[in-house]
């Protein structure tokens, strides 16, 4: 007889959420990972925590009053996020998806920066090399190729495993469960794991990809399957923001060190709906939310703080009252962001512009003219020269 | 006759689709529960069941390439791909795959898949939500390729694409979603690739598809007030094209615009113009015009008004054709 219950046996499913903080802001022990930060620097990381969760706040609030096209919120990551940002050196590099606002918060980039996607006005725009934050990706997993790619770069650039530590380099990819089920991202597993290169992956688990639960992308923990691939996979409470900063300071310097990489899987939740265009009462329970709001990422850290004397009513106060700050001029500074000037979008296609595009440049230029004349009567603006450059248009 | 919305007529297709035969299945990412993110098939994992109606692990590729081993079986699978950006992790299996197999098979195998795909602008949508690649695909023998544009051919035409033995990518205006007209459900359809005047008229023909329909009927009723008569022609399928009315109405005009969302270059238009000079060059008055895309990517949301073909731009072509 064959005994196919065999294999079910070999099916090992145990595993070990690595925490340092409870939910009730009690520091505990891991026989792996510790927490290396003094109070100060915890107090530092909640003041991020607040902000960014705050930002993301205002952020919904601007979709609704109709200033953003959609948001994708961070509620519940915000520890997962600012752990492992918190966690990189200046020379590292990271590539965000859609949700990352509390990276790029860690990276310098200005959050309002961030809100031109979302209100339509660029699909970015940034520099990714001015701050080491790539820009946003929409299409799922895309971006975990190029994090390997950019990764492989920085170990033929010889920054990797010099020892010098304004040097050595790595890479954070982030991704979500459900990107875990996409070929570009167990590509870049095997590329990276091949190549051994400097590359962290890190994944949010928040449960959810849109309607779908994570049951619908694995039947075995996502961090189990890194060692497939041949690397080491890890589980961190994804609330609890010193294990995230602990967990992913390791393997971005097992990666610095020329170790290869790793694979981080955060637990959390998404809290909120997918984006603002999403209505999560459709597909799951309110029960789930209430259990996940007890596991709260910043909720831990004040009470950590609280009680032991780490911070007091007037820092959490203050705090507070940044954020509104942080708020309040980033709506201002989104209400007043320009929109696009739709004959630009002609030099920003290709490093030599075509010759049909400037073509279509100068007609598309004379066609709105035709309005502004008999709007207006006036005829001005919309030039364009014969070489197709926009007058007073940037470099 | 009832009155629904493009997506609602959609949904009553599937839904006849799927009772008519039990091996049409339909899968996506998010189409259980959630019925699709625009709920186009809302209820049916209720009524149809876990093993009819498949959310999908995220994958495109996946969602395909499995397709094709369900047909070989025996289903009919009808795919959604969430947004138009969206398609290309699967154009692998959709080109190479999808398209090959009967040829490879020497005319054994069908391959009754439906690609459905939202398509287009207008929607104030992010990057990669708001795309026309439907010329990708046309441009694939293989494939057949479809647009609706309303409600009432919304219905029939998902129905015809799941009985066709052949692979069709079904292209779905987004923007058009919401818009209602009555549908007739024990009606009679035309056939699903067979193109349709949908307003006549005398001095310029006007040829559209999809979301582009509406607005190049828009233009009539506004040419119209200016005392020039449109004749308006929903194409409805891109491969193979139906010539023989967009012919019959360039022989009474002599002039044609073609309108569509997606970019001017290699598009669908440059197949249309190509055809009709070759079919009847002594009856054209002028040059075939095309109104679409610019050589960009989509632009951000903030400026996809300018951007998209509009009336005033297809007012503008009418113009500059009856110049000649
Ligand atoms: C290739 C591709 N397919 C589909 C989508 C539509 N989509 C956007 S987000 C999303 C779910 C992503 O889930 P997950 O990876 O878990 O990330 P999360 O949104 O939960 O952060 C889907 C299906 C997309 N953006 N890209
Ligand atoms: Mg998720």
């Amino acid at each position: 007889m064959i005994d196919a219950g065999a294999l079910s046996a070999r099916f090992d499913t145990a595993h070990d959420l690595v925490q340092l903080m409870t939910p009730e802001g009690e520091r505990v022990e891991h026989p792996d990972f510790s927490c290396e930060l003094d109070d100060e620097q915890i107090r530092a990381m909640y003041r991020d925590l607040v902000l960014v969760r705050r930002i993301d706040t205002e952020a919904t609030a601007l979709q609704r009053q109709g200033e953003l096209g959609i948001w994708a919120s961070l509620l519940g990551q915000e520890a997962a996020q600012i752990g492992s940002g918190r966690a990189m050196r200046r020379q590292d590099f990271a590539f965000p998806t859609y949700r990352e606002h509390g990276v790029a918060w860690c990276r310098g980039v200005d959050p309002l920066r961030l809100l031109g996607l979302f209100r339509g006005v660029d699909q970015g725009g940034w520099d990714p090399r001015d701050d080491g934050f790539a820009l946003y990706t929409i299409v799922i997993g895309a971006q975990t190729l190029h994090a390997t790619g950019y990764a492989m770069g920085m170990q033929r650039d010889g920054c990797v495993g010099t020892g010098d530590a304004e040097r050595d380099a790595a890479v954070i990819a982030y991704f979500g469960d459900g990107a875990t089920s996409q070929g570009d991202v167990n590509e870049a597993f095997i590329w990276a794991s091949v190549f051994n290169a400097p590359v962290v992956f890190f994944c949010q688990n928040n449960q959810w990809a849109i309607s779908e639960p994570i049951e619908r992308q694995t039947r075995i923990p996502l961090f189990q399957r890194a060692l497939g691939f041949g690397f080491p996979g890890v589980r961190v409470d994804g609330n609890d923001v010193l294990a995230c900063h602990a967990v992913t300071s390791a393997a971005l310097q097992r990666a610095r060190d020329g170790s290869g990489p790793t694979f981080v899987e955060a637990y959390t939740y998404r809290m909120g709906a997918h984006t603002t265009s999403d209505d999560p009462t459709r597909y799951r329970l309110h029960d789930d939310l209430e259990h996940w709001k007890l596991k709260d990422p910043i909720a831990r850290v004040k009470a950590y703080l609280a009680r032991g004397g780490g911070a007091d009513e007037t820092y959490f106060a203050e705090v507070e009252a940044e954020s509104d700050d942080v708020a309040r001029r980033l709506r201002e500074r989104c209400l007043s962001m320009p929109d696009p000037d739709v004959l630009d979008i002609f030099d920003q296609v290709y490093a030599d512009k075509t010759p049909e595009l400037v073509r279509q440049q100068q007609e598309y230029a004379a066609y709105l003219a035709t309005f502004e004349d008999s709007e207006t009567g006036s005829g001005t603006g919309s030039a364009v020269d014969a070489d197709g450059d926009r007058e007073g248009a940037p470099a | 006759m009832t009155q629904l919305t493009l997506a609602k007529a959609l949904t009553h297709g599937l839904r006849r689709a799927m009772d008519l035969d039990v091996k049409v299945l339909v899968m996506g990412e998010d189409v259980g529960k959630l019925g699709g993110v625009f709920r186009v098939t809302d209820g049916l994992q209720k009524d149809f069941g876990e093993d009819r109606v498949i959310d999908t692990p995220l994958a495109e590729s996946g969602i395909i390439g499995t397709a094709v081993g369900l047909a070989l079986r025996g289903y009919r699978p009808v795919c959604e791909i969430q947004f138009d950006g969206f398609v290309y992790p699967a154009y692998d299996q959709i080109v190479s795959q999808v398209a090959k197999m009967r040829f490879r098979s020497q005319g054994r195998l069908p391959m009754p898949i439906v690609i459905r795909i939202p398509f287009g602008g207008g929607i104030g949508a992010v990057e990669h939500h708001s795309e026309s690649p439907e010329a990708q695909f046309a441009h694939t023998a293989g494939l057949k390729v479809v647009a609706c544009s309303n409600p009432f051919d919304a219905y029939w035409m998902i129905q015809q694409a799941v009985a066709s033995d052949d692979p069709v990518v079904f292209f779905e205006p987004k923007r058009r979603y919401w818009e209602k007209a009555e549908v007739d459900e024990d009606g009679s359809p035309d056939p699903l690739f067979s193109s349709r005047v949908v307003r006549a008229g005398t001095d310029v023909t006007v040829l559209a598809y999809g979301p582009m329909v509406k607005t190049a009927q828009e233009a009539a009723v506004a040419a119209d007030a200016e005392g020039r008569s449109l004749e308006v022609i929903d194409l409805r399928t891109l491969s193979p094209l139906d010539m023989d009315p967009v012919l019959e109405s360039v022989r009474r005009t002599g002039r044609v615009v073609v309108v569509h969302e997606a970019t001017v270059n290699l598009g669908i238009g440059a197949e249309v113009a190509a055809r009709v000079s070759e079919e009847c060059f002594y009856a054209l008055e002028a040059p075939v015009l095309r109104v679409g895309a610019f050589d960009t990517p989509y632009p951000p949301s903030r400026i996809e008004e300018e951007y998209l073909p509009d009336l005033d731009r297809v007012l503008d072509a009418v113009d500059r054709a009856l110049a000649y």
